[in-house]
Parts: C-alpha cells; structure tokens; sequence
C-alpha cells in the first residue's frame, strides 16, 4: 500500500490496534448502558408490580403485621441509639463552631432542623437498610435457592403478593413512625448537650426549638422516611427475589441490597430536598 | 380394538433454552389419565426444567403443553391458575417454608384458597400427616428440626393436602437411606392410587423409579430417547437406558469432563 506522504512508514501498523482499541472501548461503555438499562427496567417493573399488589386483594395481614413488627419494632433501639447520638455529637459540634461568631443561640434551631429536615430520616433509613434490607434480601433469596418461592406458586400464592407487597406496605408505614422517634430523641440528645454540659437555659433552649421548628420541616422528613422505606424493602425483595447460585449468591445478594439501597437513600435525599426547599 | 386412553398431560415440541444452552429440544410426551409416569435422567439433562414447564413456573421457548386437553401456554391467567390449583408438587429438598410449623406448611393450599378455616385446616394437617405416617404432634415442630425422612413425608403431606389430579414429585428419594427412600415411594404409590391421580416422578434412582412408575421415559440431552414401561427399565435394549440403569462409565452417554 502506498504510505502518503509525510506519514511514517509503519503509520498503518500502528494506527489499526488503536482503532480496534477504541472500538472495544466504545463496545465495552455500550454493554454496560444496555446492562444498566436492562437492570434498571427490571428493577422498575418489579417496583411496579408490588406496588400494585398493596391495593389488589387478597390481602396477606398476618404477614404486613410481621414484616411491620420486624422492620419498625425491632429497628426501635438502634434507631434510637443513633438518634440520641447524633443530637448530642450535633449539639457539641455546632456549639463550638457558632460560639466563633457568638451565634450560641443557634445551637437549639440548628439542631431541630438538621434532625427533622436530614440527619433524622436519613441516619434511620441508613440503619434499617443495613439491618432490614439485609434480612429481606437473605430470607427471600433463601426461599429463592431453596424452591420455596416455586412452592408457593404451586400452592395457589402468588409470591409478589405474600413476600414483597406486605414488605412493601410495612416500609412504607414503618419508617415514617421510626423517624418521628428518631426526631424526638434526636432533638432530645441535643437538648441534654446543652442544657447539661454547654451551660443552656432549658426553657430558653425548648422556646428556641419550638420557633424555629416549622410544619415542612417535620413533615418533610416523613416523606423522606416513606421513600426509604419503600427502596429498603424494595432492594431487598429485589435481590433476594432473583437471587441465584446457593449460598454465595444469597450472600452477593444481601450484599447488594444494602449497597443499592444506601445509595439511592443518598441519592434520592438530594432530590426531595431540592423539589422541598429549592428556591 | 381398544379406544384411546384418556390424556391428562400431553407435550407436543416443547422446547427451552437458557442462553445458548438448549435445556429441553422438542419434547413429546403423553401421560394418561390416573397413570404414573417416571422419567429418568442424568444431572443437568433437563428434568427438572420439564416438570417446571408443565408447572408453569418456566415458559417454554416454543411447544404446547395441554393439561386436560387445555394448552395452559395459551390459556388466559384465571384458568392456568385453575390448573395449577389441579396440581400438587413434592419439591426434591421438600421446599418448606421454614417461617411456619409444620401444620401451617401442610395445610398452607387449604388455607390459601379459603377451602377451610385456621382451625379446621389445623385438624385436617393432623389427619394428612397420620397419612404420612407422622404424628400429630409433629405439626407443632418447625421445619428445620425434622430430619430428611421427615421434611420429605411433610413434602408429600402438603402435596396431597388439597387432594390434587396432578401429582409431580422432583427426585423425591434423593438424600434419603434406601430403607426411608422405599417408605417415600410406598408412600406415594398408596397416596397416587387412593386419590386417583395422574403422576409425574423424575428421578436417578432405579429401584424408587420401578416402584413409583406405570410408564417410564429417558431424558438425554433435552430430548426424549426413549419410553416404555417402568418394569422393563432394567432391559429395554436401548444401549442409553441400559448404561444408565446398570450405572456403566461405557456407552454412548459420555460425561462431560473437564481435565
């Protein structure tokens, strides 16, 4: 072939292995678009459907009762652990920065408002996705590798009404009444601070937060905590309902659950304070 | 000349593949009505996947697969689910439901389709275990503290609990000692005779296959290679059946081995 000129001798020998790196580069970036695509359509369809089965009978009570037990009594102690902390560490911190620009005073306002508006629904929805959305995604993949989810179908149960839309439900209500716990000792952590150790007047310090406090800012947090409740519980049946390959992929798939569902936590935080509070 | 028996499960084609692997390739297979049909077969060869079509827990990629004379592939969703309700199944590791007692797993079809209440669906699990041979007081226990024999027997119990037409069993010896694996097939020869059923048993286990089934069929590599009566398994003069049921390393089936 004639090289033209100007062109190095071994232009083309170089030239071509560059291309079809590239092509593998492009191919490679188009699987992965088309594999996200493809999961998160699943993952959309499955929402869907036991979504659907909430409002369509028959009603499974005894198990909305258990998942409800499950993911909002036992979720009480460490919810409230992390709550009363978390007020506290919020207390001390923000004492010791606004006291720079003698702002102590802010201290009270500050603390209900990170409570109730962030830390309260999203330190929560980070600890119940650990413990529930881990139990979830074992327990149905369990079922899954073990035929008990091809059992139920043979037995007139359709599984995405008895496992995932009780699940669904007890989510949904249960993290809400979680976060108003978690609000009141959150704020209560707080006011042990700074009436105990920061030398705050109690009256003042309850005054403060009772002013400061508004309607949104509490009643954000729990839509918050219904939205977390919904993707926990979700990722959880998600993983586990398609789980496969024995033990190690219930394992992947616990795995999975609690990644997936703290990260959407995050990300989905980010979005309902914007359509909240953006001005 | 002698009419035609009565069908209950008849596959014309089915086939399935998963990913480039063909499971099932055209299968054909008749079971008439209130007959036991074996079918044998190595690991991997496709049986399960079979029953699970029949079930319709997996959808074939292509064939017809009538339940009665009704293709439950094209049938609208209320009367496969009708069908399916037609259908009890022992599952090969029993597939209890380990958040329930015993009874709750037995009487778990009853109560799903509303046929009793709590407390008769309680009385009635205590009558279908003594059927299994299991007493009563077993119904209190959880899954998980039965031993294999026992979680195969609570199998069969909720199998035939809602006294089904249709009866699969998914290799119901395997796991088992033989003394407890000949007690599983008495077991489900008196339960299929007593109701009347049609059956389906997949198994590897000769003598529980000779014992269960009226008929037999060899799967091999996803096709049918050969069918007859289960008494004569041990010499049907097909060269597959015979390496399989005398257990050859020579043959024509050659294991797929890595070295």
């Amino acid at each position: 072939m004639q090289v033209p000129q100007g062109v190095d001798a071994d232009w083309f020998d170089r030239e071509v292995p560059r291309v079809t790196a590239l092509l593998d580069l492009v191919a490679l970036v188009g699987r992965v678009l088309v594999g996200a695509c493809r999961s998160s359509g699943r993952l959309a369809l499955f929402a869907a459907e036991g979504l659907s089965h909430i409002v369509r009978p028959p009603f499974y009570g005894r198990m909305f009762l258990r998942a409800l037990a499950e993911i909002g009594y036992f979720s009480l102690p460490v919810v409230a652990l992390t709550a009363v902390f978390t007020g506290m560490v919020l207390a001390l911190q923000s004492s010791t920065g606004l006291s720079r620009f003698s702002a102590d005073s802010a201290v009270a306002s500050l603390v209900v408002l990170s409570v109730t508006r962030e830390l309260g629904p999203v330190l929560a929805g980070l600890m119940v996705a650990g413990r529930v959305g881990a139990a979830i995604a074992a327990e149905l993949g369990t079922m899954r590798v073990t035929d008990q989810i091809d059992a139920l179908s043979t037995l007139s149960t359709n599984p995405m009404k008895y496992l995932v839309a009780p699940r669904l439900l007890a989510g949904l209500i249960a993290l809400p009444l979680l976060v108003v716990v978690a609000d009141i000792l959150g704020v209560m952590g707080g006011f042990i601070i700074a009436t105990v150790k920061l030398g705050f007047n109690s009256q003042t310090y309850i005054a403060n937060t009772v002013n400061f406090l508004q309607t949104d800012d509490f009643v954000s947090g729990l839509v918050k905590a219904a939205v977390f409740g919904v993707l926990i519980t979700l990722m959880g049946c998600y993983q586990g309902y398609n789980s496969k390959g024995g033990a190690q992929g219930v394992g992947a798939a616990t795995t999975s659950a609690v990644v997936a569902a703290s990260v959407l936590i995050l990300a989905f935080d980010y979005v309902l304070t914007e359509l909240f509070f953006a001005r | 000349m002698s009419a035609e028996p009565k069908l209950t499960i008849r596959l014309r084609g089915v086939s399935k593949s998963f990913g480039d692997k063909k499971v099932l390739d055209g299968i054909d297979l008749d079971v008439a009505t209130g007959t036991s049909m074996v079918v044998i077969g190595g690991s991997g060869s496709g049986k399960s996947v079979l029953l699970k079509c029949i079930l319709g827990l997996i959808e074939p990629d292509e064939g017809v697969i009538e339940i009665d004379g009704i293709d439950i592939l094209t049938a609208p969703r209320e009367q496969r689910a009708e069908l399916r309700a037609r259908i009890g199944m022992l599952f090969q590791n029993g597939a209890l439901f380990d958040s329930l007692p015993v009874w709750e797993n037995v009487a778990f079809g009853l109560l799903a389709r509303k046929l009793c209440t709590r407390a008769e669906a309680r009385a009635r699990a205590s009558d279908i275990l003594a059927q299994v041979g299991l007493a009563a007081s077993v119904g209190e226990l959880s899954p998980s503290e039965l031993s294999g024999g026992m979680q195969k027997r609570v199998g069969l119990a909720r199998a035939i609990a809602a006294q089904p037409e249709i009866l699969f069993f998914d290799e119901p010896t395997t796991g088992l000692d033989p003394i407890m694996g000949a007690v599983i097939d008495g077991l489900i020869v008196d339960c299929v005779k007593r109701m009347g059923s049609t059956a389906i048993a997949i198994t590897h286990d000769m003598a529980s296959a000779r014992r269960i089934g009226d008929r037999a069929a060899m799967l091999y590599k996803g096709r049918i290679v050969w069918e007859g009566l289960a008494s004569e398994l041990m010499q049907t003069g097909n060269e597959m059946v015979d390496q399989f049921t005398h257990g050859r390393r020579e043959g024509p089936i050659q294991m797929e081995l890595r070295k």
